[in-house]
C-alpha cells in the first residue's frame, strides 16, 4: 500500500512536470482493497488488474522499476513504449495487460481458467477488478454469466467508488445494492469495507479461498471513495465535500497505519523508516528510468503480427 | 470416394485439429450435442468429450474466453453462429486479440469462424460479409476460402498460426460446392497467404475471393463466346493480401476488375485497386474497375438479394464494359 501510494505521488509529480508521455490514473484511497486481492494471489494464478490497482500489482509481483518504465515510456519496460501507464502486464506469466474497454478482462480471465482446467491444473484461481461503472457494461455481464455457467474459480472485485469518472451512482445503476448482482448471476457474494485493510484482507481472503476450494465464482463489492480525480487532469470537483468528510472518504492508508500502531504491530519509528525506505527507492528508480532511452521509431519493426511470415506489407 | 461438401471440409478440418492437437477446443452457440446451426461440428462433441463446448449467447465473452485460453497455450476455435453476430464480439477481436502481441509480445493464436455472406431469404442480419472490417485492423489474419480444398487446409493453417485468424467461410458454398477428396498435406499446393490463379487468361484479370470466385469463373466462361480469355485470381486470404500475384496477373492482361460480395466503401476491392493503382499504374491499359454489392443492407427477398450481390451475369456485364475502355 505504502509503495503504491508513494510511487503514485511521484507519478503525479512527474506528470505535473511534464515528464510522463501519457495520462496518469491513480488509486489513492483504493490501495487497501487492491492490495488485499494481490496478496491472496500466488504464482500460477491469473490476475487482470484495472486502473486503480497499483497496490495489487505490487502484491502480485510487479515492480517500481517496470511501473516507472511504462509510465515514462522507457524502451526497456515490458511494454516497450507500445502501450503505457496502467495498460501494463506480462500475460504469459498470468499478469494480464488490461485494455481500456471496461469489463473485457472478465472473460479473458475466464479463458485462462478454462485452459488450466483443460490441463488438469487444480487450485489456481483467476481474479480481476472493476469499478461500479464497469458493471454497467455488456462485457461485464457476459463475463460474469459465463464464469458462473462454467463454475470457474474467478474472483471479481468491484470497487464502488461512487463516481464513474464524474458520473454519480444514481446515473449509473438503479439497483439498491450492487451485491444483489451476485444473486442474479448465481455466484457467491461478499461485502468488504473498502477503506478498511483488515476487513478487505479477511473478506477477499475468504473469497479467494472459496474459489480455490472449488466453490466457483465469487463477487466482492466494496464501497469506498477515490481520493483523487479520475486522472491527474481531473480535480474531482464533482465529489461533494460532505462525501469526502464522511466515513467513506477516510484514507485507507492512514486507517491501516493507525490500526497497526494500535495493535502494536508497528511503531511510529518503524512506520517512518518504511516510508523513508520506499521514498528512497522510488526516487532512485525514477532518476534511473528518466535517463533510459525512449523507443526509437527507426528501430521498431512496425509489425503487429506474431507469425514470422507476416512481417512486411501484410 | 463420396463427394465432400465445403461444410463437411470445415467439419473434417476441425475433427483433424481436435485429433492431432490437444490444445484445440471449439467454443460456440449450439455447437455441442446439437452440432451447430449449420452442423459444422456434427458429432464432434461426442467424439471429443469436453472439447466442443456450448457457449451462452455472449459473443464478446466467447472471444474474450478464447483470448485468455490462447494466452495460456490453448488453440481455441470460436464459432460465431453467423458472421453478422461477430459485431457483438467486435471489441474483443479488434482491441484485445489484434493488439495483444504488439503490446505485450504474447501471441494470441485464436480462430474465429464466421459463417459469412448471403443466401436467399436470409435478410440483413444473417448475410453479411465482414472481411473488410476485420482486415482493417493490423494484427488480424483474414481468410476467405473459395474452394472445398481451401476450406479444409486453410482452417488447419489457421489453427497453426500464431496470430488471431478471422475465418470467413461462405454459407452459400456450404452445401453446393463439392470435391472428390481432400488434400492430405496442408500448404502443399499453395503456401499460406498466396493467391491462386483460378483460371488463366490474357485479356483481363478478375480478382475475387470467397463465393465471388465462382461468379467470376462463370462470367469468364460466358466471355469465351465474345472471344475473350479472362484470368481469375482467387485471393484466398484478404489479409495478408498477395499483391505480387495480383500485379503479375495485371501485367499479363492490362485490365482489372475486382469483385466482392461486400459493400464497396473502404472494402477489399478498394484496397486491391489502390495497390494496383499505386504499385502497378503503368501495367494498366484501362482504369481499374470494381463490382460490389449495392449500397443498402442485404435485402430479404430472393429477387432483391439476387440483384443486390454481384452475379455471373453482372460480372460479365462489367467485364464487357472494362474490355471496351
Amino acid at each position: 500500500m505504502l509503495e503504491a501510494r508513494l510511487l503514485e505521488e511521484k507519478l503525479a509529480a512527474l506528470y505535473r512536470s511534464g515528464k510522463i508521455v501519457g495520462g496518469v490514473f491513480l488509486g489513492r484511497g483504493q490501495e487497501a482493497l487492491s492490495v488485499a486481492l494481490g496478496v491472496h494471489l500466488r504464482r500460477g494464478d491469473i490476475y487482470a488488474p484495472l486502473i486503480r490497482d497499483q497496490a495489487g500489482r505490487f502484491a502480485f509481483g510487479d515492480t517500481i522499476l517496470d511501473t516507472l518504465r511504462t509510465y515514462l515510456g522507457s524502451s526497456l519496460g515490458s511494454m516497450r513504449g507500445r502501450d503505457g501507464n496502467i495498460h501494463r502486464g506480462r500475460p504469459s506469466e498470468g499478469y494480464h495487460a488490461m485494455i481500456s474497454h471496461l469489463g473485457a478482462m472478465v472473460s479473458t480471465v475466464c479463458g485462462g481458467l478454462v485452459a488450466k482446467r483443460f490441463r488438469g491444473e487444480k487450485g489456481a484461481v483467476g481474479a480481476t477488478c472493476i469499478g461500479e461503472g464497469g458493471t454497467s457494461t455488456g462485457s461485464f455481464h457476459e463475463g460474469m454469466n459465463m464464469a458462473a455457467v462454467e463454475n470457474l474459480p474467478l474472483i471479481v472485485v468491484v470497487a464502488n467508488n461512487q463516481y464513474s469518472y464524474s458520473t454519480p451512482n444514481d446515473r449509473q445503476f438503479a439497483c439498491s445494492d450492487l451485491l444483489s448482482k451476485a444473486t442474479g448471476y448465481g455466484v457467491a457474494g461478499h461485502r468488504a469495507i473498502g477503506n478498511n485493510l483488515i476487513d478487505c484482507l479477511a473478506v477477499i481472503g475468504e473469497a479467494v479461498a472459496a474459489a480455490r476450494r472449488g466453490e466457483g465464482t465469487q463477487l466482492v463489492v466494496a464501497d469506498l471513495l477515490r481520493l483523487v480525480g479520475h486522472g491527474e487532469h481531473d480535480d474531482a470537483s464533482y465529489i461533494p465535500e460532505a462525501m469526502k468528510k464522511s466515513p467513506l472518504g477516510r484514507d485507507c492508508l492512514e486507517l491501516a497505519r493507525q490500526s497497526l500502531i494500535e495493535q502494536k504491530w508497528l511503531s511510529d519509528d518503524e512506520a517512518g523508516s518504511w516510508h523513508e525506505a520506499v521514498e528512497k527507492e522510488v526516487e532512485e528508480t525514477a532518476s534511473k528510468v528518466l535517463r533510459e532511452p525512449a523507443p526509437d521509431p527507426s528501430e521498431e519493426d512496425w509489425n503487429a503480427f506474431a507469425s514470422p511470415s507476416l512481417g512486411r506489407n501484410p | 470416394m463420396s463427394s465432400i461438401t465445403y461444410l463437411e471440409a470445415i467439419r473434417l478440418a476441425q475433427l483433424r485439429a481436435l485429433k492431432e492437437d490437444p490444445r484445440v477446443f471449439i467454443y460456440g452457440q449450439d455447437i455441442g450435442v446439437f452440432g451447430g446451426a449449420f452442423k459444422a461440428t456434427k458429432n464432434l462433441a461426442k467424439e471429443f468429450p469436453g472439447r466442443v463446448l456450448d457457449a451462452p449467447i455472449s459473443e464478446d465473452a466467447m472471444v474474450g474466453l478464447a483470448i485468455g485460453a490462447a494466452v495460456e497455450g490453448m488453440r481455441p476455435i470460436v464459432e460465431m453462429q453467423f458472421a453478422d453476430f461477430s459485431t457483438c464480439g467486435f471489441n474483443q477481436i479488434v482491441n484485445q486479440a489484434a493488439t495483444l502481441h504488439y503490446r505485450t509480445g504474447t501471441p494470441c493464436p485464436i480462430v474465429v469462424r464466421l459463417p459469412s455472406g448471403g443466401t436467399p431469404g436470409s435478410g440483413p442480419f444473417h448475410s453479411q460479409s465482414m472481411e473488410a472490417i476485420y482486415a482493417h485492423y493490423p494484427g488480424l489474419v483474414v481468410m476467405t476460402p473459395a474452394t472445398v480444398e481451401d476450406a479444409y487446409t486453410m482452417l488447419l493453417e489457421a489453427v497453426e498460426l500464431e496470430d488471431p485468424v478471422i475465418f470467413c467461410e461462405h454459407k452459400f458454398l456450404y452445401y453446393h460446392l463439392k470435391a472428390e477428396s481432400l488434400p492430405a498435406t496442408v500448404g502443399e499446393a499453395l503456401p499460406f497467404g498466396k493467391a491462386r490463379i483460378a483460371r488463366p487468361g490474357r485479356d483481363a484479370t478478375i480478382v475475387a475471393y470467397s463465393a465471388m470466385v465462382h461468379e467470376a469463373l462463370a462470367a469468364a466462361e460466358e466471355l469465351i463466346q465474345d472471344g475473350y480469355d479472362i484470368e481469375v485470381v482467387d485471393l484466398r486470404t484478404v489479409r495478408p493480401i498477395d499483391t505480387d500475384t495480383i500485379l503479375a496477373s495485371v501485367a499479363r492482361t492490362g485490365r482489372l476488375l475486382v469483385v466482392g460480395e461486400a459493400w464497396p466503401w473502404g472494402g477489399v476491392a478498394a484496397e486491391v485497386i489502390a495497390r494496383v493503382a499505386t504499385e502497378g499504374f503503368g501495367l494498366l491499359d484501362a482504369p481499374p474497375q470494381r463490382l460490389n454489392a449495392k449500397e443498402t443492407p442485404v435485402p430479404y427477398h430472393p429477387a432483391l438479394w439476387g440483384t443486390h450481390r454481384p452475379t455471373a451475369s453482372s460480372v460479365a456485364n462489367s467485364l464487357r464494359q472494362l474490355l471496351e475502355l
